[in-house]
Formats: C-alpha cells, structure tokens, sequence
C-alpha cells in the first residue's frame, strides 16, 4: 500500500530567466519524517525549495501538498496551507522587535493575528534566548539569534511542512545542537514533516531519508542510514 | 513674551497644515516607497468633497445640522480620496512597483488627468462616480455571507456592479438638483467655514482664529490615530513587515497585496483629510494640489524616509522657520540690528521669499546628512 505523502514534487522545471535551474526534480516527503536535500553549492537546492514555497513559478511539474496540487497559488495561501518556511541567510524582519517578528508566526495559523496573540512558550524553552530580547529590534541580533528567531517563528504557525535551508550555516557548534534538538523536537511532539538543505553531516544523519541534488536534478536517494562515506564525499561541500 | 507666543502659535499652524499635507506621503512614499505626484491631487479631492458636503448640508433637511458638516466631511473626504488612492494603486502602480522612474511619470500624468477630471466634470457626476465605486467596492464585503453562498460569484459581481452604478446614478441625479454642483466649472469655489468656526479666541493676549486651532486639532488626532494604527494593530504590523521584507511576509502568510492595497488606501486618504483643512484657509481650485506637493516631499526627505517622528518634528521645524523668516521676526526681536542685516531681513519677509529661502536650507541640510534629521540606526546596513 502506498499512502499519499505530505509533500510530492513530480518533473519540477525552474527557470531564472533563460537558464535553466531545476531539471526534472521528483521528490517526496512523508508525513512525519525529516527528509534532507544535499548537494554542492549552487545546485538547486535553495530554488527547489523557492518554488516549493511558490516564490518561483515552476515552467513545468507539480507539486502537491496532502495530495492537492498547488498550482500557482502565491506564498502566503501555502503558508495558510501548512507549509513553514525558514530562508536560507535567516531573513527576520530587522526593524520589527523579537516579539513582532514572532507574532507574524501566528499569522499563518486559522484567523491569522487577529485570532491568535500568545506566543507558545515552548518557542522560549527551545531558544531561551529569545525570552531575554523579546523587545530589541531583530535586525540587532546577532546571526545565529536571528536564524533561531527564524526558526521559532517558523514553528510558531504550526505548519504540517517545515522548509529549511541551511538553517546551521555560519554557526557555532552550540547553537547548532540547539537548533537540531528544536527540530527533534518538534518532530517528535507535533509530528510535522520537514525538508532539510543542510551541509553539516551530524545533522544531516538525522533525518529519514536522503535526496541527493547534481546540477538541478536528483541523481541519489535512499535511507540516511545507508548514507555512505562515497556519497557524503561527492555531495557535501563540508 | 507675546512675540514669543504668537510666533510659536504661528508656526505651530503652518506647522500643522503642512504635517497634515505630508502625513499621507509618510505613509506612501516613507514606508512604501512609492513616489506619488498625485498626492496633491488626491488633497485636492479632499477640498473638493469639503465643498460637495457643506453645499449638502445647505439643504432643507439638513440645514439644522450645518454647524456639523465639517466632521462629516472629515470622514467622506477620507473615503473619497482613499478610494481614489486605492483605484490608482490597483490600475497604475501596482504594475510599477520597483521602477521608480516609471512610477514618478505615470502618477504625474495621473495628477494631470485630475486636474482636468474636477475641471470639466460637475460635481454631481463626479460625487456619483465616486458613490458608484464606493458600492461596487464595498458590496461584496456588505452582503451577508448567507445570499453571497447561493449565487454564482461572477451573477453576483455583476448584480453588486449594476446595483452600485444604480446607487451612483441616484447620487448623481439627487445632488443634480443643488445648482453649484451641476455644472463644471474651471473657477476656484469657497468652503465656508461653519458659523462656530468663525472669529477667534481669546487666548491671553493673543487673538487665535478657531479654523487654525480646529486644523491643529485634526492634525494631533490625525497623528494619534495613524501611530496608533501602524504600531498597535494588526494591519499596522502586517504594513511594517511588509514595507521591510516583502516576501518574507509573503511566506509568513501575510497577503502582500492586500497590504500593499491598505497602505496605499491610507496614505490617500489620509491626503484627503489634509484636503478639508486646505479648504479651510483658502479658495480650492483645481491646481491647489501643486501648493502642497513640493512641500510634503521636503518634509518626508527631511524628516527622514520612514520615519513619522521625523515628519512630526520637520513639520513643526519648518512651520516655525517659515514664521521666523516670512514675518521678519529678527527685526521685531532686534529692531536696531545694522542696516545691511535689516535689508537682509526685511527682503525674505513675505511667505514667498521665506519658502526660497526654508526650501535652499533645507537643500544645504540635506547635503551634508542625506538621510534627514532622523536618519535609521542600528547594525542593519540597509535602507
Ligand atoms: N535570482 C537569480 N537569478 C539568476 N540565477 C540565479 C538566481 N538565484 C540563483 N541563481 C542560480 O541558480 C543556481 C542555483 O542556485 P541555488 O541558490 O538554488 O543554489 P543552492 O543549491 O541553494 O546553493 P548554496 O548551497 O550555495 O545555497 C545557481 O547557479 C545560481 O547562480
Ligand atoms: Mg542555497
């Protein structure tokens, strides 16, 4: 029996202009796994995720969130459809405070702002650094604040799909366990789906299953448990 | 002391005319970046539908509430200018957003084309054109969700249309009937002030007309009302993230031309406010937009891009300068000053040499800080 997953992605073709990005891209991921795309720099991963998100219309191919294509609805119905998005360079929104920034997490939820104003406090448990500058400005955090500001107000919209591009890119290792035990975490206690970009190995070991991205196309996939030395080799850049 | 006083009530009022004429802008061009010419005609709207409303409120039934029509005004000037504002960013600037050059001429031919709209259009027609949008626009969000349900959305667009293009039909025909609003005419017309709002009060020593002080008012509520909004509410939120990252609001569920739309609005509308008070001070004719224009720009840029403090302060600042200069001030102050400097004086004080004079200062000022008085900090490097 095969049951429909979360996310299907089926001969996604992106275009920049003439060039052509995304070549034939299959993808899926079921509910309730961590699925993570490698790949060298400026394969495609960050597009594929875009077009995901509907940021980039696709020349060609599906993609279909709980078995219902997308088609070309714009950004903010996807994030009302379920899907978070956290980008890759941690884009909070720099002169609204920690605490606005958070609030427009509950903007993807049923009745947006105006229904939902309490920010889960779960958020503070898993980046309690956010609780002590909940009222400076985003723009001042540091880089790894902002990517966990990011990732908190990703989490905050409770998508059933969490994009994440790079989400440990330029970190230092601490804060990297944090953000992989939130991710975990999140996992485990809401049973969302996420599709990972990630360079960092450790974490890369922690999702189900592995895409492996050449040039705009998926040339390897399989379990991460079978992930082997080779593949890491030709497909990580660390 | 009274110098002192009366110069500060002065500068306060041309202060507040002009915060009035610039707060519209802060919000388009400040935090949406949208150049808009129009914006002087779209405070022309406002001065206009002072004039519909008061000739409105002429009539039979409804002359006992004359003394109030201003505060109607208020509203409907409000509405009709943000109307305007809203069809303008759906049909023109939308399409332009991110070119600025393009945007700068499409909205100055647009403020060509307003002019000539109030210069050949009667009143009535245009008051019912207006009405005719205002239905057609609001008809779907006024009918209830139960009749919505049990048609066809575009059976339904199209009967809001038609009922809409009724309602403005009827408008026009009705307000017809008020003879100064049935012909167009290319001549400057008079907004009377009601009859509380003449004379003055007696303020210490100091003889203050009522319109002014009513226009500071509406300037300090307008003001209130427009922090509020944008730091308190939600749409308020929404517009700043927006306004700084668009497409992360996007991705956030936030709809981007929804706010784009909103923001636009209010800005407009805001204009048409600014509207009923330049009827106030003067006679409203179809070019009493380009009064207003160059000077709500210097005030934004001033201020600082972005920025409602900066707006508030360089206001107040320049309507303070303009009274220093344009009524000689020094020499009232300093009266044995040398002749050379009187001569100085006595040259840039009248309201035109002091506007030559306010707007080269405030070229110098920009020259040496680009980003105004209120200039954005903080490790972000953009904007
Ligand atoms: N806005 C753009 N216009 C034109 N080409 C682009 C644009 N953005 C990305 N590209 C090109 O598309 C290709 C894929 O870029 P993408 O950002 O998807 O790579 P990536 O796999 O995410 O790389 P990285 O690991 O460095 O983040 C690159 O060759 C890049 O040069
Ligand atoms: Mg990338």
């Amino acid at each position: 029996m095969t049951t429909e997953p979360l996310l299907r992605v089926e001969g996604l073709d992106t275009y920049y202009g003439e060039s052509h990005i995304l070549r034939g891209v299959d993808l899926a991921v079921p509910s309730g796994q961590m699925v993570c795309l490698i790949g060298r720099n400026g394969v495609g991963k960050t597009t594929l995720l875009r077009t995901v998100m509907g940021l980039l219309q696709p020349r060609s191919g599906l993609v279909c969130l709980d078995g219902e294509p997308l088609g070309r609805r714009p950004p903010h119905e996807r994030a009302h459809a379920g899907i978070g998005y956290v980008p890759q360079g941690r884009e909070i929104i720099p002169w609204l405070t920690v605490r606005e920034n958070l609030m427009l997490g509950l903007e993807a939820l049923p009745g947006g702002l105006v229904r939902n104003r309490r920010i889960d406090p779960l958020v503070f448990e898993l980046f309690p650094v956010l609780e002590t500058f909940l009222n400076r400005r985003g723009g001042d955090l540091s880089g790894g604040q902002q990517q966990q500001l990011a990732i908190a107000r990703a989490l905050l919209g409770k998508p059933k799909l969490l994009l994440l591009d790079e989400p440990t890119e330029g970190i230092q290792p601490s804060i990297v366990l944090d953000i992989e035990r939130a991710v975990r975490r999140s996992i485990e206690t809401t049973g969302i789906s996420v599709l990972l970009v990630e360079q960092h190995l450790h974490f890369v070991r922690q999702a189900d299953w592995y895409y492996a991205m050449q040039r705009g196309g998926i040339v390897a996939a399989g379990p991460t448990s079978q992930l082997s030395q080779s593949v890491v080799n030709r497909f990580l850049s660390v | 002391m009274t110098l002192l006083f009366e110069s500060l009530f002065n500068g306060v009022a041309i202060g507040s005319v002009l915060l009035m004429a610039a707060l519209g802008l802060a919000v388009v061009f400040g935090l949406m970046g949208v150049i808009n010419l129009a914006h002087g005609e779209l405070i022309m709207l406002g001065a206009y539908t002072t004039y519909v409303v008061q000739n409105i409120f002429k009539l039979e039934a409804l002359k006992p509430c004359f003394g109030a029509y201003i505060f109607v005004a208020v509203l409907v000037a409000f509405m009709v200018s943000a109307i305007a504002g809203l069809v303008l960013e759906r049909s023109v600037i939308r399409r332009l957003y991110g070119r600025p050059l393009a945007t700068l001429l499409a909205t100055w031919g647009v403020s060509l084309i307003l002019q000539q709209f109030v210069r050949t259009t009667p009143m009535a027609y245009a008051s019912g054109l207006w009405m005719t949008l205002l239905l057609g626009l609001l008809m779907p969000v006024l009918l209830p969700q139960r009749i919505r349900a049990r048609f066809r959305a575009l059976h339904l667009r199209v009967a809001g249309w038609a009922l809409a293009l009724a309602g403005g039909i009827g408008t026009a025909a009705w307000l017809s009937g008020i003879s100064r609003l049935s012909r167009a005419s290319a001549r400057n017309v008079d907004v009377t002030a009601p009859k509380w709002m003449r004379g003055g009060i007696e303020l210490g020593s100091l003889n203050v007309p009522v319109p002014r002080l009513f226009i500071i008012c509406l300037t300090v509520v307008a003001v209130i009302a427009i922090y509020w909004f944008l730091n308190r509410s939600v749409w308020g939120i929404r517009i700043r993230a927006v306004t700084q990252n668009r497409e992360i609001s996007d991705c956030l569920g936030i709809p981007t031309q929804t706010v784009d739309a909103l923001t636009f609005g209010i800005g407009s509308g805001l204009a048409g406010v600014a509207g009923v008070a330049v009827s106030l001070l003067g006679s409203v004719g179809p070019n009493v937009g380009g009064d207003y224009i160059v000077g709500s720009f210097m005030v934004v840029v001033l201020g600082g891009v972005g920025k409602l403090v900066g707006t508030v302060v360089a206001s107040f600042g320049i309507g303070l300068l303009t009274d220093v200069i344009g009524a000689g001030r020094l020499l009232e102050v300093w009266p044995s000053m040398p002749p050379t400097c009187a001569a100085v004086v006595e040259f840039f004080a009248t309201t035109s040499m002091a506007k030559v004079l306010i707007f080269a200062l405030i070229v110098a000022f920009l020259q040496l800080r680009p980003a105004g008085l209120f200039p954005r900090k903080g490790r972000m490097v953009e904007a």
